[in-house]
């Protein structure tokens, strides 16, 4: 049970890790981008619109193909969503918030709107698409993986979007802590008009940031459909993943690698109303709330400490140009 | 040989650079230059536009007219890296630095350098640099770790560290303690003799006598002209600074029935850093009479404002003065309500007029109730009154706008501060403070807050007025009082003080032991 556990954890933690480490790298630019939740939704449908138009046209499916469309739609739909944000937030000025939650509630009606076409489509009666060729070949684990016992079942058994979850976050924290770039980045975030001063192209950092962030949390959202619902999409099943993971970035206090250790811990947090005998539904719903009371106690504990390297990015959430005195 | 022929012309030059902001001009037709191995000093009061000079040459402003030539070429700059690619280097007022970074992590900040990221090749460089120059300081530790004097040493590396060979010092030693003041000079002697070009921005007469070569003067935007610092005396540059005296017909009427009204004493304030902002202030205001109060830009006037109005946390006394009764109320401590519930009418123009004064996104007769809110009974609002005086300050004031429905965000400077200098007049004040009540107005409306203020006084009020054209004050006030870094270097009569006489307050150098034997 153990194990189950763990494996459960890790399958439901990973979207999360997505989300976050892409909240990260743009919040590391000062963008607070609250469009999350609807990024890795639009993610989500761009992913199960490749494959679903893929699958409907040939007859059988080529292994590389199969798993190469969805991806890029994936990446397409997700990198326009942050396009858009950042157009709204860096070159017009817009109200970083405002814009956030905008795209939040565009991004889930997009998702629906083509969720539920695509279900007219297949002749569905219910707002579901079934997507199981696909997803068997995401979800493509070791063979030897069941020959482990508990360790091929914690650690192997998963499809190769959990092990590059895991890549991207260990990159993207290599990125920002060793290398130039990541120093410039962060300078940017923390106070653009010293970056400026210095040379530094503060809109570059900013878009390049929050894109490159939009397409690693859209990712989550097709994680979320083809690893932990087995190619089943159906409107609204994404839930609030997208709120959990912004909490998780406050949780991993800014940093990817942690962040891979937090996604797990929600993970196993947001699931372990099943694991616990004789819960009613109101106990379950409880349990469903311990992410959220572990980040805002999290949230008092860090800022009652003050130590400067657990706050967030100095600018973040502040629009920057450079003619105002 | 070409080496020693690019030293003779100079490190940079500038040739009729003009630069505006909107309809103000900030820099008129400035030409100077400086030599390497050279120090200069560019001297000017408050909105001199010393700061917006430096600006365009470090590529932060674009200059509208004129050319800037670097060791004889003439050069476009138009962003900082621009600068840098001129070995021009500049330490802003406000230090551009990342708090979570270290020093080192600062000053290789945006450096075009190829290869590997290897932060303790560059700690070695930075060591080697400090080594060379005297400086105190560890690369490993974090700037938020700093004193202030420690994040100018890291500007400063940072400009060396780019191989600057012009340096730029926007008020260096206006946050650092004489020790540190000291030990910064020392420094900038020893580059200078390295063959560096070293222009250092200040207001401070004795700093630019004991440091610099040369020193130009800036007086309102223009150039004032240079002079050789040891050609020259206290008196020649403050005289070059504040220009020649300009007659402004501004009525002043005779002080009569003055009595005192506002006893300040022994008052004192800190930051919310701990350093001390105003120290030992002692003075009187009294009704019927302008008391106005002239000093470099920051050397104290808000604090002190904010101070009696009840909005700072302060040691000594405020001491109020009941007109009729002749009671003494005591506004130490107190907020701006309780103030007000003491039946002391104490009116108060902010400087910053639409974030303390006014909600720029209410309309006029909204921000007109701002101050009564308060009354009646009712639970709803009632307009009426206010817009009765709306009206009326419009029709007196002659406030241009659409409406009264117009939120004030969208009137003009000039119009915004008569809605509010109008609006605390009509409160009917014992004790009006204004502070830059004329900033960015234009002539008339200027005229308009002066005719306001005189009103004021001959209707008994004790008026206060922080001002930065010395003209204005010497023309407007009775008594002006000369604030220097939080002290109070001077009361001087009006009618009798010269302009120099002020500049020269305004830049002095308190020192402790002076303290008390000031007044008047």
């Amino acid at each position: 049970m153990w194990a189950d556990f763990l494996q459960r954890a890790i399958m439901q933690g990973i979207p999360l890790l997505y989300g976050s480490t892409g909240e990260i790298m743009t919040e590391k630019s000062g963008n607070l981008n609250l469009g999350i939740p609807g990024i890795m939704y639009v993610g989500g449908i761009g992913g199960v619109i490749g494959a679903f138009l893929y699958e409907q046209n040939t007859a059988v499916l080529n292994p590389f193909l199969a798993v190469f469309l969805p991806l890029m739609c994936s990446i397409l739909a997700s990198l326009l969503m942050g396009l858009i944000y950042c157009f709204l937030t860096v070159s017009l000025r817009a109200n970083q918030n405002v814009t956030g939650l905008a795209l939040t509630t565009f991004g889930v009606g997009i998702g629906n709107f083509f969720g539920g076409s695509l279900a007219k489509l297949a002749g569905s009666d219910v707002p579901s698409i079934n997507l199981t060729a696909t997803s068997n070949y995401f979800r493509q684990s070791l063979p030897f993986a069941k020959d482990l016992g508990w360790f091929g079942q914690i650690f192997l058994s998963h499809g190769f979007l959990t092990y590059l979850a895991i890549a991207i976050a260990l990159g993207c924290s290599f990125v920002l802590t060793k290398t130039r770039v990541g120093l410039y980045l962060r300078a940017v975030g923390e106070n653009p008009a010293t970056a400026d001063a210095a040379g530094i192209s503060v809109g570059t950092y900013k878009y390049l940031a929050t894109c490159i962030g939009s397409v690693i949390a859209g990712l989550g959202g097709l994680s979320y459909v083809m690893d932990y619902a087995n190619g089943v999409w159906s409107n609204d099943g994404f839930g609030d993943r997208g709120w959990l993971a912004i909490a998780l970035v406050i949780f991993a206090v800014w940093r990817p690698n942690l962040s891979i250790l937090g996604s797990i811990l929600f993970g196993g947090l947001y699931i372990i109303h099943n694991y616990i005998p004789d819960l009613d539904v109101s106990g379950q719903e409880l349990f469903k709330m311990i992410p959220y009371l572990v980040t805002i106690v999290f949230l008092v504990v860090t800022s009652i400490g003050r130590k400067r390297e657990a706050q967030p990015p100095a600018s973040l959430g502040l629009p920057y140009f450079r003619e105002e005195r | 040989m070409r080496e020693e022929v690019q030293r003779e012309v100079p490190a940079i030059r500038l040739e009729g650079i003009t630069k505006r902001f909107g309809n103000v001009t900030a820099n008129d037709h400035v030409s100077l230059h400086v030599d390497h191995g050279q120090i200069l000093s560019i001297l000017g009061e408050n909105g001199s536009g010393k700061t917006t000079l430096m600006n365009m040459i470090s590529g932060i402003y674009f200059p509208d007219e004129g050319q800037i030539f670097v060791d004889g070429r003439e050069v476009v700059i138009r962003s900082p890296k621009d600068a840098f690619r001129y070995k021009i280097g500049m330490i802003h007022q406000h230090f551009k630095l990342v708090d979570v970074f270290s020093a080192a992590e600062n000053i290789i900040l945006g450096l075009e350098e190829k290869g590997k990221y290897n932060i303790k090749q560059y700690t070695q460089r930075i060591r080697e640099l400090c080594e060379q120059y005297g400086f105190d300081l560890d690369p490993s530790r974090k700037v938020y770790e700093m004193s202030v004097s420690e994040k100018q040493t890291v500007e400063i590396i940072k400009a060396l560290y780019r191989g600057a060979d012009i340096l730029i010092l926007d008020e260096p030693t206006a946050v650092l303690t004489p020790q540190e003041t000291e030990k910064l000079f020392d420094i900038l002697r020893r580059m200078r003799d390295d063959g560096k070009a070293i222009i250092i921005i200040t207001h401070k007469l004795h700093e630019v006598l004991s440091l610099s070569d040369r020193v130009s003067v800036l007086c309102k935007g223009k150039y004032a002209g240079t002079v050789n610092t040891g050609e020259t005396n206290e008196a020649e540059l403050t005289e070059m600074m504040v220009g020649k005296k300009v007659s402004l017909n501004i009525e002043r009427s005779k002080v009569k029935d003055s009595k005192p009204r506002l006893m300040v004493t022994g008052l004192s304030c800190c930051d919310p850093e701990g350093t001390k902002i105003l120290k030992d202030i002692t003075f009187t205001a009294n009704s019927g009479e302008i008391l106005g109060i002239a000093g470099i830009a920051g050397s104290g006037q808000r604090e002190l404002l904010e101070a009696i109005a009840g909005l700072q946390e302060v040691e000594g006394e405020i001491t109020y003065i009941q007109p009729k009764t002749g009671e003494k109320e005591n506004l130490r401590g107190k907020t701006p309500l309780q103030i007000r519930d003491l039946g002391v009418r104490l009116s108060f123009v902010p400087e910053d007029r639409l974030g303390m004064g006014m909600v720029g996104n209410m309309d006029l007769v909204d921000n007109v109730m701002l101050r009564s809110y308060s009354k009646g009974k009712s639970a709803f609002l009632d307009r009426s009154d206010s817009r009765e005086l709306t009206d009326k300050l419009i029709r007196e004031l002659e406030i241009v706008t659409p409406s009264v429905a117009t939120p004030v965000r969208r009137l003009s400077g000039g119009n915004v501060q008569k809605v509010l200098v109008g609006r605390e007049i009509a409160a009917a004040p014992t004790v009006l403070m204004a502070a830059y009540p004329v900033r960015g107005l234009d002539i008339n409306a200027s005229f308009t807050i002066y005719r306001l203020l005189n009103q004021q006084k001959e209707n008994g009020t004790a008026v206060i007025f922080v001002g930065e054209d010395l003209d204005v004050l010497l023309a407007l006030s009775d008594r002006i009082m000369v604030i220097s870094s939080g002290r109070i270097s001077g009361i001087v009569d009006a009618r009798s003080a010269s302009k120099e006489e002020i500049g020269l307050l305004m830049t002095r150098n308190v020192k402790e032991k002076e303290e008390g034997g000031e007044e008047q």
